[in-house]
């Protein structure tokens, strides 16, 4: 397949393993920001050929790992409502809200479906005016162009009984939180490729400068991350920080300016609670208020809902990069994948499942 | 189907006078008796249904006389859509059971047919798909001897639900079952993975590539007669169904207390397919096959495998992509195309199509 089978070459990633080692003299952590990298390092066993001074720990890049609790019970608390048709992503299904799942719901008779896209439920909703649809939207800046799109075009075409129930976070305020942790161990970051198709590389430049680390912009692929490995240890072990784009193919400088534009147009930046961080200033994207017609937790009067997170899930760690999920003392035991306690080991981006499935046992090395 | 091979291609129910099943065409009487003469023994026909009992009376004196042994199965068919590239859920449900008995070393003889029709199913649609059951049962060597047929009332069902069972004669000496596996063992896979899920999920949710996925539905007996007449001691077989792939290794290695350890280059995906995967997030690993299995034979025998699987599955290239060993009871490890190790786990659920 091209343009995949090139950057899982092994003769290709053979060389940037060699080149690492021969690089690293001192210890360094780097931190891969988004679950999409945290996969493949996983599934590839990419970690497993870095030298060992080499520590990659996994960062707060799972859009489904960091939905808060209450956002999740709104959803459900919609797909409960006989009026609703909930769409959604298929890995949001799974994530434990403060009782009980989408997957349970929809078991129970709730109407929950799967789309591929947020323009596939304003379809339905065309196709459905009888009964109000709403679009789970969560996700990171990569996601949020298209919901800006279902949103625009609902008003401008006039779908009544569309909506969203919008969850959007951004990530330079979530590597900003890693990096104002006292704990924190992070050297450098490898930031999410995808994210920066969209926004550009321009919003990290700040960040690098100030807090004196090196950002790499990498892809997806075993090629794209042992390359964005061996950048930011080459800027590491030079001194210098900064913001390099190691996925140039994909990531332009000014990203996207389209979409960016549409999401400036339909979103408006707000404070917003983690799952497992907490709340961070300026951290999320909501509908801005000419757009509040289609805000479900409005329409439905949600707004006020919260809920707490378990107090045994230690997520929050594990988000921030100061735990491996195999540290974590319920980890395999009384969280599994088959019961949940926080939405890391939900979704196949999540630390704790990658671990879980690819990492459990001890025939395996770490 | 279209291009059948065996020359009745009319529905024989007329359609002027039940267009749609109806309730009655469960119920016992007349309107019933009607479709299963006029459909299903038509289509089936053979020595065993017509005797027109209850139940059907098989004829296993030659086969006791070498050993005697029977294998049985079932399986129930859920499929949704009724058609897709490749293949039916009336030929899913031949194969499907056929299968199960090829994989215990059975040589597949006889099916049961068991019908749950959604009230308001097109006639044609419910011939269409008994036809290809029949297609299916020729090409597989299999009679349809004895059968059943409910009707659901309308929004209590996918159109049709089919279920089969089967009974097979198993090849005198065969002994195949995971308690066999033991630590040098060779991992064969008889094809590519992952084309019957994608092709099912394509159509199911709309999704359109560039090069259509079909299907790999097919017989595997041929494919299992050709081993054994070669000579293979067939240690096990297990067909990678739901779950895949991975699943079917894993249950292995846990029933066999070895571990088993899996190279990833050598696992063919389609390029379409693996296209269809990366697009959803899913790893074809754990995605459904209808016409492959993985063989556990002794590595000296490897390459006399290969040689008598070639050429028995049109288009599956036969290929060892892994080997058994005794550290790590139960644990199935996968070698990445870059050379990293990762464990292979059963899913706790279905797949899901991931956010981004």
């Amino acid at each position: 397949m091209r343009f995949v089978d090139e950057f899982r070459d092994p003769q290709a990633a053979d060389a940037l393993v060699k080149a690492i080692r021969r690089t690293v003299t001192r210890p360094w952590t780097l931190m891969e920001v988004c679950g999409g990298q945290t996969h493949a390092i996983v599934r590839f066993g990419i970690d497993q050929l870095l030298p060992q001074s080499l520590t990659l720990v996994h960062g707060p890049g799972c859009p489904v790992c960091v939905t808060p609790i209450e956002q999740i019970d709104r959803a459900i608390t919609l797909a409960r409502r006989s009026d609703v048709i909930l769409c959604s992503y298929g890995d949001m299904l799974r994530v434990p809200g403060s009782g009980t799942d989408l997957l349970a719901e929809r078991a129970a008779g709730a109407d929950v479906r799967i789309v591929y896209s947020p323009m596939d439920a304003l379809t339905i909703a065309q196709k459905t005016p009888d009964r109000q649809v709403v679009f789970f939207a969560v996700g990171f800046e990569t996601t949020a162009p298209p919901n800006a799109m279902a949103v625009f075009q609902a008003q401008a075409m006039g779908v009544p009984n569309f909506s969203v129930l919008v969850s959007h976070v951004l990530v330079p305020p979530a590597i900003g939180a890693v990096l104002d942790d006292p704990d924190c161990l992070v050297n450098g970051f490898l930031a999410a490729g995808h994210v920066c198709t969209i926004m550009g590389c321009a919003e990290y430049e700040p960040i690098a400068r100030e807090r004196g680390v090196p950002i790499v912009v990498t892809g997806f692929e075993p090629v794209d991350i042992l390359a964005g490995i061996l950048r930011c240890v080459e800027m590491l072990e030079r001194g210098e920080n900064g913001v390099a784009n190691q996925y140039a193919r994909m990531v332009r400088a000014d990203g996207n300016p389209g979409a960016r534009r549409l999401c400036a147009q339909v979103f408006q930046t707000v404070d917003r609670k983690w799952r497992g961080l907490g709340s961070i200033p300026l951290s999320g994207w909501d509908l801005r208020p000419e757009y509040s017609d289609y805000d479900a937790a409005i329409r439905f009067g949600l707004q006020e809902m919260t809920a707490d997170e378990p107090v045994e899930c230690r997520s929050g760690l594990v988000l921030q990069g100061r735990m491996k999920p195999s540290d974590c003392p319920m980890f395999g035991s009384v969280c599994t994948p088959e019961r949940p306690l926080g939405a890391t080991m939900v979704s196949s981006e999540g630390a704790c499942a990658a671990y879980f499935r690819y990492r459990r046992r001890t025939g395996v090395s770490e | 189907m279209s291009e059948r091979s065996g020359g009745w291609s009319v529905c024989p129910i007329p359609i002027s006078r039940y267009p749609r099943v109806v309730m009655a065409h469960g119920g016992g009487g007349r309107i019933m008796a009607r479709l299963i003469s006029d459909m299903f023994r038509a289509a089936f026909d053979n020595a065993e249904l017509n005797q027109g009992h209850d139940g059907a009376v098989l004829d296993v004196s030659a086969h006791a006389a070498s050993g005697g042994r029977i294998a049985m199965t079932t399986d129930s068919y859920v499929v949704r859509p009724l058609r897709f590239p490749g293949s039916t859920i009336g030929a899913m449900a031949v194969n499907g059971t056929a299968n199960d008995l090829a994989m215990c070393c059975a040589e597949p003889r006889w099916l049961t047919t068991g019908f749950i029709l959604e009230e308001g199913l097109a006639m044609e649609t419910l011939w269409e798909m008994v036809c290809s059951m029949a297609d299916a049962a020729a090409l597989a060597g299999v009679h349809i001897v004895t059968g059943d047929t409910k009707v659901v009332e309308h929004g209590r069902g996918d159109g049709m639900y089919i279920n089969t069972a089967g009974v097979g004669l198993v090849r005198p000496g065969a002994d195949c079952r995971a308690q066999r596996v033991e630590p040098g063992d060779a991992v064969i896979l008889s094809g590519d993975v992952g084309r019957h899920g994608m092709a099912v999920m394509t159509v199911r949710e709309g999704l359109e590539f560039e090069a259509e996925i079909t299907s790999d539905c097919a017989p595997v007996w041929p494919t299992v007669r050709a081993m054994l007449e070669a000579g293979i001691d067939i240690h096990c077989l297990r067909d990678a169904t739901r779950g895949g792939l991975a699943s079917a290794v894993v249950e292995i290695a846990e029933a066999s207390g070895t571990s088993i350890h899996l190279t990833e280059s050598a696992i063919e995906v389609q390029p379409q397919v693996a296209a269809a995967c990366e697009l959803l997030g899913f790893d074809p690993i754990y995605v459904a096959n209808e016409g492959r299995f993985v063989a556990f034979v002794p590595s000296r025998q490897a390459d006399a495998a290969l040689e008598a699987m070639a050429d028995t599955l049109p288009g599956a290239r036969p290929s060892v992509i892994g080997r058994v060993e005794a550290s790590d009871p139960g644990m199935v490890a996968l070698r990445s195309v870059i050379g990293g190790e990762r464990i292979v786990d059963m899913l706790s659920g279905e797949q899901l199509p991931r956010i981004c």
